[in-house]
């Protein structure tokens, strides 16, 4: 599509947008590269007025003369798609960070760009079609073993008609540029297929039946999310939390324990610590499930706050286009962003820039409409071939002074399945995770049975009550029966929703074992006592406490966690006997 | 030859415009006025026009005074010769030194590719029981203490900085009082610090746009010591004028502001900062400790909130004590998971209760009957403050926790603590 370059000039620069004045056909969202001191700096089309194109730089701009070439490219923004994804950390143009490590050392020297995928690795390919069948955008070519899963070759997604398969590459050992496949049109045009294809990030890959309605818990392995605010495969959810209140432990936890095929996590305008963390510990820590090292299953796009703000724009929407291609394989797949307030944030630098009239604290008025179809790319899809496949989107905000009423989480709040709020008080008190378990919500089935849950959180509201009516009349003044409630909603905090993520066995509940945990915590809570004073009780309810902590850090099914179990069970029944 | 160009065409605020061309953006300039000489930076380009920051203030620039482009953007020496020194926010010496040249290189590079990171685990210690148990500052940290005007902040700074065991300290000063100046300069001479330590400040008095360049420069330095393998100490005092003087500038440029009238970038401003912080993968390591100061005592005003949300935890500063509640340390548990093993739990246990303890005096201000568990939160949290959280307290980490035990034993029974079993029969204080 060489026919579309054109060349032009820059004629403003106002940080890192930049104001073109053109002479051939722009488009909107097309990429554009400004020539500056040998190097070539990556941009995109933001808005067209008359001859005048403002363009957003992905990097920085220092330097930059009026009268600088600009080089229109026709095309939009995108990504490369092909087996090699897995395990690779990208910032948010998917340029592979290790190799741009090797190619400038330390810094993130502008203008270098490398491949996504490397073009000398082989794939062991196995065709599934065969030479004159007919094809269409999506349909399956054949298949690679790229780590865990099968990685299946598709007619790239931006075909259109039908084409019939001349030929189709025996099964062999390839690399992703070889041609897999030769097909024609009716109109006798004839492209061949290699096992990469470029797809606008922008764009939603839309090649599926139909889009289902997702009911089966995803499971985290986390108990209050999991028991009282479950995620499904295919859901939404948010994470809105004050700074400190533990957004980035609890993604990181999801991210390790969470059972998805694979795991997309946007380090989006946060902490490069943090995402060095995944890039160091990953690699090193095994999957349970797989038995393979969890950066197998896993994708890094990590662009964070110090890099440049329009890439951090760039990287929620490759992160998505990332997730929907494994999708499209018949995968579950789970996309973290942390966090969508930076990305947010950067569409108001913008525009800000395009000085455009401000929305409520200078959001641009389309964040809202922006959000919404962010998280409208995730779903659970029936493919045409049959197979299902998911994008679950779980995003933190991050919201100005943890107050929930402003923009974003108020924006996130109207598209998302489930509402995961943490609380400071929460935090305060050490009680993690901190969500909150009162406020929060979740749209999804529960691990356990609703009505026994309907009870659970009964217990939790009505003891959060007892506590605050405890405050203006006083402990003495309260009723036993209400101090027992409030004590009961005390050990249900303390011993199932409290969660010890830095401990190897506390950190991760399966399904079965919550559903065990929550049972011997329900027969507290649905337990009649009699106690003789409110010291007594307390002093019950503290032991009880204590030795259900200590079951939380025992082994599922190991020896001792069965005679503790078995120790738990018999000091509640006997507790009846007074 | 550089072009001298005497056509300026706009002037508001500290801001100039002049037509020029063949201008690259922030490239620096030198504006010459009857006032003297003066340095600026290229801020906006508009065809022929271009807008460029003053730093030594606007006031008495005149339309025909001259500009000088540079053709190139701001340097700061690195070399080995600046240890010792004090500049201002322009860079030239206040030492009455002579200026040092070698080695310059450009302020505000580029951001540190993450795969060159490294996962820090070296603790610092301080002595500080509140940060050594319960808020562990590990090297290559970025952390500011929150803080009032009136809390002594900059000497908790100094302290800091005086019992960290780092190669260099980078002291960046930030409309600081002139005084604050002198007692970070004589605390550090006292201690034999000065030698190993690069000061750029700027003062109160100095013109407002200069504050400026000072953490821009004072990263650029310390990142050349890190690369050659050192581990430094940046200080930065204090982050909230330097926001300050990025809100006047954007004022003055007419961009929309955000919240407070503060510009929209406020946090990438700021995080392109604090991401300085940085232990590098076969070099050295900058930690950067910061002070925001919080106009009104208030955390949700944006510059302490944009700040918690980029660095690793902050520090409360309140009464002269650092608050249990709000301080954080994100990278602690890089370290107090190799430091004993009862370290997390006392961590935990003892805020848990702290938080007990200040919700029972609440109830006890309200007149309430206290309960035998009231009582023994109430004795619990009086010798917490005291012996804990007492800033004047300095014995080493392994001390402090033995202390919480002490404390943990005198005032409760085992159970009522919340801490697992094995990690009570090992450290529970046996009866005397």
């Amino acid at each position: 599509m060489s026919e579309n370059i054109h060349f032009e000039k820059v004629i403003g620069v106002n940080g890192n947008m930049i104001t073109v004045e053109f002479t051939a056909e722009v488009m909107q969202n097309e990429v554009a590269y400004v020539h500056v001191g040998g190097s070539r700096l990556k941009s995109e089309v933001i808005r067209v007025r008359g001859n005048r194109a403002d363009l957003q730089v992905f990097e920085s701009t220092v330097g930059l003369k009026v009268g600088d070439g600009v080089e229109f490219t026709g095309e939009l923004l995108s990504v490369e798609l092909g087996p090699g994804l897995l395990k690779r950390v990208y910032d948010g143009l998917q340029n592979p960070l290790n190799l741009l490590a090797e190619h400038s050392g330390f810094f993130l020297q502008r203008g270098v760009y490398l491949r996504a995928l490397d073009k000398d690795d082989k794939w062991e390919w196995t065709p599934i079609a065969k030479p004159g069948d007919t094809v269409v955008a999506g349909d399956r070519l054949g298949s690679v073993p790229e780590g865990i899963i099968t990685h299946y070759i598709m007619i790239p997604f931006s075909w259109q008609g039908e084409w019939k398969l001349e030929s189709v590459t025996p099964a062999g050992s390839y690399t992703i540029d070889d041609t897999m496949a030769v097909a024609v049109n009716d109109r006798g045009e004839r492209r061949n297929v290699t096992m990469t294809q470029y797809q606008p990030v922008k764009i939603p890959i839309s090649d599926y039946a139909e889009k289902l309605l997702p009911e089966k818990t995803l499971i985290t392995q986390q108990r209050t999310i999991d028991t009282f605010f479950p995620v499904a495969v295919g859901g939404t959810f948010c994470t809105p939390g004050p700074f400190g209140a533990g957004k980035t432990v609890l993604q990181h936890a999801l991210s390790r324990y969470a059972e998805a095929d694979v795991v997309i996590v946007a380090a989006c305008g946060e902490r490069a610590g943090e995402v060095v963390e995944i890039l160091r510990e990953y690699p090193e820590l095994e999957d349970p499930r797989t038995g393979r090292s969890l950066m197998d299953r896993s994708i890094i796009i990590c662009n964070t706050s110090s890099m440049p703000v329009a890439a951090r724009e760039a990287s929620v929407y490759t992160a998505v286009t990332l997730a929907e291609y494994y999708r499209q394989m018949g995968l579950n797949t789970l996309l973290l962003a942390d966090s969508t307030s930076r990305w947010a944030q950067a569409l108001r630098e913008m525009s800000g820039r395009l000085e455009e009239i401000p929305g409520e604290e200078a959001f641009p008025a389309y964040l809202e409409s922006l959000i919404a179809s962010f998280y409208e790319r995730a779903g659970l899809v029936k493919l045409r071939s049959g197979d299902t496949g998911s994008v679950t989107i779980g995003g933190a905000v991050s919201p100005a002074g943890g107050n929930f009423e402003e923009p974003v989480t108020q924006a996130t709040l109207k598209v998302v399945g489930a509402f995961l709020g943490l609380s400071r008080e929460r935090s305060d008190a050490r009680r993690y995770p901190a969500i909150h378990p009162l406020e929060s919500w979740s749209k999804y089935q529960s691990v356990v049975d609703s009505a026994e849950l309907a009870f659970a959180r009964n217990i939790l509201r009505k003891g959060a009550e007892v506590n605050s009516m405890m405050k203006v009349i006083g402990e003495e003044g309260t009723a036993i029966e209400d101090f027992v409630i409030y004590l009961k909603s005390e050990f249900l905090d303390y011993v199932y929703l409290q969660q010890n993520t830095f401990d190897e066995v506390d950190a991760a509940n399966g399904a079965d074992r919550q559903r065990n945990t929550f049972a011997l915590v329900q027969s507290v809570l649905r337990k009649e006592f009699s106690f003789t004073d409110k010291d007594d009780a307390r002093r019950y309810f503290l032991g009880l406490r204590q030795l259900c902590m200590d079951l939380n850090y025992l082994r599922e099914g190991s020896e001792e966690y069965k005679q503790q179990y078995a120790a738990i069970q018999l000091k509640i029944n006997e507790s009846g006997d007074k | 030859m550089r072009k001298v160009y005497h056509k300026i065409i706009h002037i508001a605020g500290n801001v100039i415009t002049v037509e020029a061309d063949g201008v690259g953006y922030n490239e620096l300039a030198e504006v010459t006025s009857r006032r003297g000489t003066s340095l600026a930076q290229v801020i906006r380009l508009d065809n022929g026009k271009v807008s460029l920051q003053v730093f030594a203030g606007a006031r008495g620039i005149g339309t025909n005074d001259q500009v000088r482009f540079l053709g190139r953007t701001m340097e700061v020496s690195g070399s080995e010769n600046l240890l010792g020194r004090v500049f201002n926010g322009r860079g030239y010496p206040r030492d009455g030194k002579p200026e040092i040249l070698s080695d310059m290189i450009a302020i505000g590079a580029p951001s540190v590719n993450p795969a060159k990171r490294v996962i820090p685990r070296k603790m610092i210690r301080t002595n500080i029981p509140m940060i050594d148990v319960f808020n562990t500052l590990v090297e290559s940290q970025k952390l500011p203490i929150f803080s009032i005007a009136g809390e002594p902040y900059n000497e908790l700074l100094a302290r800091i900085a005086l019992q960290a065991e780092v190669d260099v300290i980078v002291l960046g000063g930030m409309g600081i009082k002139y005084d604050d100046y002198l007692i970070f300069k004589r605390t550090l001479d006292e201690h034999g610090a000065l030698s190993r330590t690069v000061m750029f400040i700027h003062t109160a008095a100095d013109p407002t746009v200069e504050c400026l360049m000072v953490p821009d420069m004072a990263l650029a330095v310390a990142e050349a010591y890190a690369l050659k393998g050192k581990r430094v100490l940046t200080l930065l005092t204090d982050m909230t004028n330097f926001s300050d003087a990025l809100k006047e500038i954007a004022i003055t440029m007419e961009q929309i502001p955000a919240t407070r009238g503060y510009p929209g970038d406020l946090y990438s401003q700021l995080a392109a900062r604090y991401e300085k912080a940085v232990d590098f993968d076969g070099a050295g390591s900058i930690t950067i400790l910061g002070v925001t100061t919080m106009p009104g005592d208030d955390v949700t005003h944006p510059v302490p909130d944009n700040t918690g949300y980029i660095t690793e935890g902050q520090f409360y500063l309140r009464n002269g004590r650092i608050e249990p509640f709000g301080s954080l340390s994100r990278l602690k548990q890089q370290v107090n998971g190799r430091t004993r093993s009862d370290h997390r739990a006392i961590m935990d246990a003892m805020i848990r209760l702290y938080a007990d303890y200040k919700s029972t005096v609440e109830k006890q201000s309200m007149g309430f009957k206290m309960s035998g568990w009231d009582n023994k939160l109430l004795k619990y949290g009086k010798r917490f403050e005291s012996e804990m959280m007492n800033l004047s307290v300095n014995i080493p980490l392994e001390d402090a926790l033995d202390l919480g035990w002490k404390i943990l034993a005198d005032c409760f029974e085992p159970t009522e603590v919340g801490i697992k079993t094995d990690l009570i029969e090992q450290y529970w204080p046996k009866e005397a």
